[in-house]
């Protein structure tokens, strides 16, 4: 990751320039400088015999390092926990959180999206441990990269072995050994590995396989509203979280209050003897500064919490936080609640599986419908009322064989799932045209739709590909699209 | 009640069962229950052949298609849709297990879209309706369950909907006809079978009519607490969600040797 500087334009050749006891070298170089050849290590007299008129900036180290820090606790939006990961990286505590963004996937798009509006290029990567997501995002060679648990080895295997964050003189000697890729390394016997090399090797290979825990420092901005309790005697049981966390929300709600402001995103840190730090991340759909609220919908997720040896610490923040306007107690009580049940199904099930349905102007059925947020303002729209639409939709819809002449007849009979159903009644065709502003293939492709009834009542929606006439409209094959 | 002459009580037999029927109401009444107007059909004679003159709303109630149409239940979906389109502004929570709705036809009812909640629950279908039913101000819980329905469960449903006076529908889907899980007994107030039928034929003016006319439904009262089983012939939901008694089967005059009507015919069954 590189912040762009903003004193020069952005595709002109740019470095930093550090001292490494010897001579001044190049400490990092932007995109069109890379493309010239330009690599972090390069003597600067080298560098500006390649490039005439390269601009050259001094190096801030320390900056860097506060900034990276900064950024780190901006990202704290997306999970609970988060530490800067020097000299260009942020690891991310994402566990239990990334169903807030509809997966894990959404969740990298998601980041990398924000740190694009910041003005970075980042690429990021989700894995079981730290090590194999530090490797993946590094070396992967993907912009977003997802290692589904289990497989870090697999997907390890083939990056060089620089991506297990060891220093430079273990990588030479791996390097003289022959032992270029991370699986290789990984098949190579422990104990001379070790005698040879000391024991940062097989423990950097530890943590990316996931075999030791790797504890994260997390940072903590010092603007962002929270509440601690210190326990004297570690705590182990649920019910004793549950009494802690019927403390800290009051008094985070209290501070909240005194702002003027309401929760949208709530994180409970549990800091455990042993180092590991596990999490509980909440959202809210509105800003919200109930206690009894959050206090419940924290206590809902407790089951996900391991106490291992036990808790000493336990931090409740308050990442994102929203302005809440004063309300009368009990004027809020007297109006259906439906924020804080459409919070807990979205903490339960995941914030895209609870939702509205708004129609879109489309002939198409399948485009007919958006989605919206649950609590989204009214949409005051519904379909046009005049056709009748069928109650399931089939997706994809299913072909079925069926009789019928054309061009513009409703079949005689069709055969769905080896079942004959024999038409009696029909109404159609209803003829939509493809969206060829949509999509290039549809610019001449047709459907013709009929609603049929068989023999025992039942209704379905049928339709032909094609209007029958020219055949570039369409294979005149038919599909059952939904039932009545 | 339309109802066979055997069963009808005579007026005076009537009038008692009224009064213990008011009693026993009162008795069960929980504090701060006040009043509730149910749900009606907005069709007497269906609306007067439920104890409470409706769907109670303090209770769970379940919903079927019938034979082949068990797996999708179209016809029971939008049977739902119409009931609740009738039932007051509040929001609705439709939980979702697969994802085949498609929200036109509920608006086709006269569900305002605005108005439904959906959750896509996978296999915690009743997880969340219980959470919703939980919940006052809801003007009903929609739950799409495959599977079976055991007596424990829909039991919590039921006592959910009992505290909050939202009521529940659990419209019940399978794959396989004729499960043996949909005929196992559960705590709903009433069960629903939703079975389409096929059009009347042609008018006798317009013979070569092929068209689509408005679908009609047959609707079994399968279990009834409180009442009694029994069956319906009803036109289909229009655009605002209510139903209507075919004019063919209701207005004619009765056939000769026949002194009831053909469709409203009360069965007594096994409850």
């Amino acid at each position: 990751m590189r912040q762009q500087h903003d004193a020069a334009p952005p595709d002109a050749p740019l470095v930093t320039a550090a001292h490494d006891g010897h001579r001044q070298v190049v400490a990092a170089a932007n995109r069109p400088a890379q493309a010239m050849g330009l690599a972090p290590g390069l003597p600067l007299a080298r560098a500006q015999a390649m490039v005439p008129g390269l601009a050259i900036v001094p190096a801030a180290p320390a900056e860097d390092a506060a900034a990276l820090r900064d950024l780190a606790g901006a990202s704290l939006r997306f999970a609970p926990l988060a530490a800067p990961d020097p000299p260009d990286g942020i690891r991310v505590d994402a566990t239990g959180c990334a169903h807030l963004f509809g997966g894990e996937a959404a969740l990298l798009t998601a980041m990398r999206r924000w740190l694009r509006q910041q003005g970075f290029a980042a690429c990021a990567a989700i894995a079981g441990t730290p090590g194999a997501a530090h490797a993946a995002a590094r070396w992967a060679g993907a912009a977003a990269t997802v290692i589904p648990p289990g497989e870090e080895e697999a997907v390890l295997a083939p990056l060089p072995v620089a991506a297990l964050r060891l220093c430079a003189e273990v990588l030479d000697g791996l390097r003289r050994l022959g032992l270029e890729t991370v699986g290789a390394l990984a098949a190579v016997p422990r104990a001379p590995l070790v005698r040879r090399f000391g024991p940062e090797v097989a423990l950097r290979l530890d943590q990316a396989f996931g075999r030791v825990f790797e504890p994260i420092v997390p940072v903590h901005p010092p603007a962002m509203l929270a509440e601690r309790r210190a326990f004297a005697e570690p705590l182990l049981t649920a019910e004793s979280f549950a009494a802690v966390i019927d403390r800290l929300v009051p008094a985070v709600c209290v501070r909240l209050e005194r702002a003027g402001q309401g929760a949208r995103r709530l994180d409970l840190l549990f800091a455990r003897v042993d180092g590991a730090v596990p999490a509980i991340r909440i959202g809210t759909a509105r800003p919200s500064r109930d206690a009894r609220h959050l206090g419940r919908l924290l206590a809902e997720r407790l089951e996900t919490i391991d106490p291992g040896p036990g808790v000493e610490v336990m931090t409740l923040a308050v990442p994102l936080a929203e302005p809440l306007a004063w309300a009368q107690a009990d004027a809020a009580e007297a109006a259906p609640d439906l924020p804080a049940l459409v919070d807990r199904l979205a903490n339960r099930l995941g914030e895209d599986r609870v939702y509205r349905l708004a129609p879109v102007e489309s002939d198409v059925p399948e485009r007919a419908v958006r989605r919206v947020p649950a609590l989204a303002p009214p949409a005051r729209a519904s379909w046009p009322p005049s056709l009748p639409r069928p109650a399931r939709l089939l997706t994809p819809p299913q072909p079925v064989e069926a009789m019928a002449l054309l061009p513009d007849q409703p079949p005689v009979a069709f055969t769905w799932r080896r079942v004959r159903h024999r038409v009696r009644r029909a109404d159609g065709p209803e003829r939509i045209a493809g969206e060829w502003w949509k999509r290039q293939g549809e610019v001449r492709t047709v459907r013709d739709y009929f609603a049929v009834e068989d023999e025992a009542g039942r209704r379905f929606w049928l339709f032909r590909r094609g209007d029958g006439e020219d055949p570039q409209t369409g294979d005149l094959r038919w599909f059952l699209h939904g039932l009545f | 009640m339309h109802a066979a002459s055997d069963i009808t009580p005579a007026p005076a037999q009537a009038a008692l069962l009224h009064e213990l029927r008011a009693r026993i109401a009162r008795l069960e009444r929980r504090p701060g229950r006040a009043r509730v107007r149910p749900l009606g059909f907005g069709l007497t004679a269906i609306d007067r052949a439920l104890p409470e003159g409706g769907l109670a709303r303090f209770a769970l109630h379940e919903f079927a298609g019938a034979g082949p149409e068990v797996e999708h239940g179209a016809a029971a979906t939008l049977a739902l849709a119409g009931l609740l389109a009738r039932a007051g502004r509040g929001p609705v929570l439709w939980v979702l297990r697969r994802r085949d709705l498609f929200a036109p036809a509920l608006a086709g009812a006269g569900l305002d879209p605005d108005r439904i909640v959906y959750a896509e629950a996978g296999r915690a279908v009743l997880l969340v309706m219980e959470e919703g039913l939980r919940h006052p101000g809801l003007a009903g819980v929609v739950g799409e369950i495959e599977g079976r329905l055991t007596l424990t469960a829909s039991r919590r449903l039921q006592l959910a909907a009992e505290a909050s006076g939202v009521p529940g529908f659990a419209l019940r889907r399978t794959r396989r006809f004729d499960d043996p899980a949909l005929a196992e007994p559960n705590a709903a107030a009433t069960r629903w079978r939703v079975a389409s039928l096929p059009s009347p034929p042609p008018l006798p003016h317009a013979a070569d009519t092929q068209g689509l006319a408005r679908p009609r439904w047959r609707l079994d009262l399968i279990r009834c607490r409180g009442g009694e089983p029994s069956s319906w012939t009803v036109e289909a939901c229009d655009a605002q969600g209510r139903l209507a008694l075919p004019a063919d089967i209701y207005d004619r005059s009765a056939a000769p040797g026949s002194d009831r009507p053909v469709a409203a015919t009360a069965r007594r069954g096994a409850a």
